[in-house]
């Protein structure tokens, strides 16, 4: 493995689709690691009380679970120097798990600085989970 | 309770440092589906010219909202968490946070908007090593929603 070469990429050049399957497991996992122990993301009756449907993902998982789609294109996770995006619906995740669906688009290429932009779309059930998700990686 | 709009502009003390280790990373990477060998193996990150295995890119996440807490839950702010849910966020990664690194977070608060009821705060966290070293620049928009009173 090693990361991919800056002159094999091309705007245009498509990520994915990629399907990623969340279950209540992976929130746990994921509230451990990252630090964030809201309880809308373990506990159904605590996410009920609070008007959410069931258990919603962390918005920072399904932004991190993307970012993974983008370091494993790259080739190595370091490459990824710049990733943002707005959380625009929740990622609700039943007993039974739920997933998401990413792919991705390479919208720039600079030859000098070796920076790739990537746009990426991410669902859940069909509907957009993350709104104007986009990163940068940097190929030599 | 309304956020109070005075804390525009506030740069808190640094928080942390927050120590960096191999099993941290490795459990950040495994729940986000991150199976690069760069996030387990030192030999691999090594071999990619790092100094040890790597954190994933939103790991900084963690270090940021640790940062957060100082002004989220001072009273003073007037952020009622339970009606928090966040709405962006950025990373601009300045070297890749690895094992071993002792993380600083230094918390500006950017920029506080009223919407519609709701209260837009954008904090800004630089993310650097005990000697000064940049690592990250954690962006974060929260969103604290209207109560229905």
């Amino acid at each position: 493995m090693g990361a991919r070469s800056l002159a094999s990429v091309s705007v245009g050049d498509v990520l994915g689709p990629v399907t990623v399957p969340v279950g209540r497991d992976t929130l746990v996992a994921y509230a451990n690691a990252s630090g964030d122990q809201n309880p809308i993301h373990q506990d159904e009756e605590f996410a009920r009380s609070v008007g959410l449907p069931d258990v919603i993902a962390h918005g920072m998982w399904t932004m991190g679970a993307a970012g993974t789609v983008v370091a494993e294109w790259a080739g190595d996770a370091g490459r990824v120097i710049e990733y943002g995006t707005r959380f625009t619906k929740p990622v609700v995740v039943p007993v039974g798990g739920a997933r998401i669906d990413v792919t991705g688009t390479v919208t720039s290429v600079d030859a000098e600085s070796g920076r790739v932009g990537v746009d990426l779309t991410v669902t859940s059930e069909g509907q957009k989970v993350l709104g104007r998700c986009v990163a940068v990686v940097r190929l030599d | 309770m309304a956020v109070n709009p005075d804390y525009v502009g506030r740069t808190y003390p640094p928080s942390g440092p927050y120590p960096v280790d191999a099993a941290l990373i490795a459990a950040f990477a495994a729940a986000v589906g991150s199976s690069d060998p760069v996030h387990t193996d030192p030999e691999a990150a090594r071999a990619a010219g790092y100094a040890d295995v790597v954190a994933p890119p939103t790991m900084a996440v963690r270090f940021a909202q640790a940062s957060d807490r100082a002004y989220v839950a001072d009273p003073e702010a007037g952020i009622d968490y339970s009606r928090v849910v966040h709405g962006e966020q950025r990373f601009v990664h300045h070297r890749p946070i690895t094992a071993g690194d002792e993380v600083l977070g230094t918390l500006t608060v950017d920029q506080i908007r009223q919407a519609g009821g709701h209260s837009m705060i954008t904090t800004r966290t630089e993310l650097a090593t005990a000697s000064g070293e940049a690592l990250a620049t954690c962006t974060s928009t929260i969103v604290v929603r209207a109560g229905e009173d």
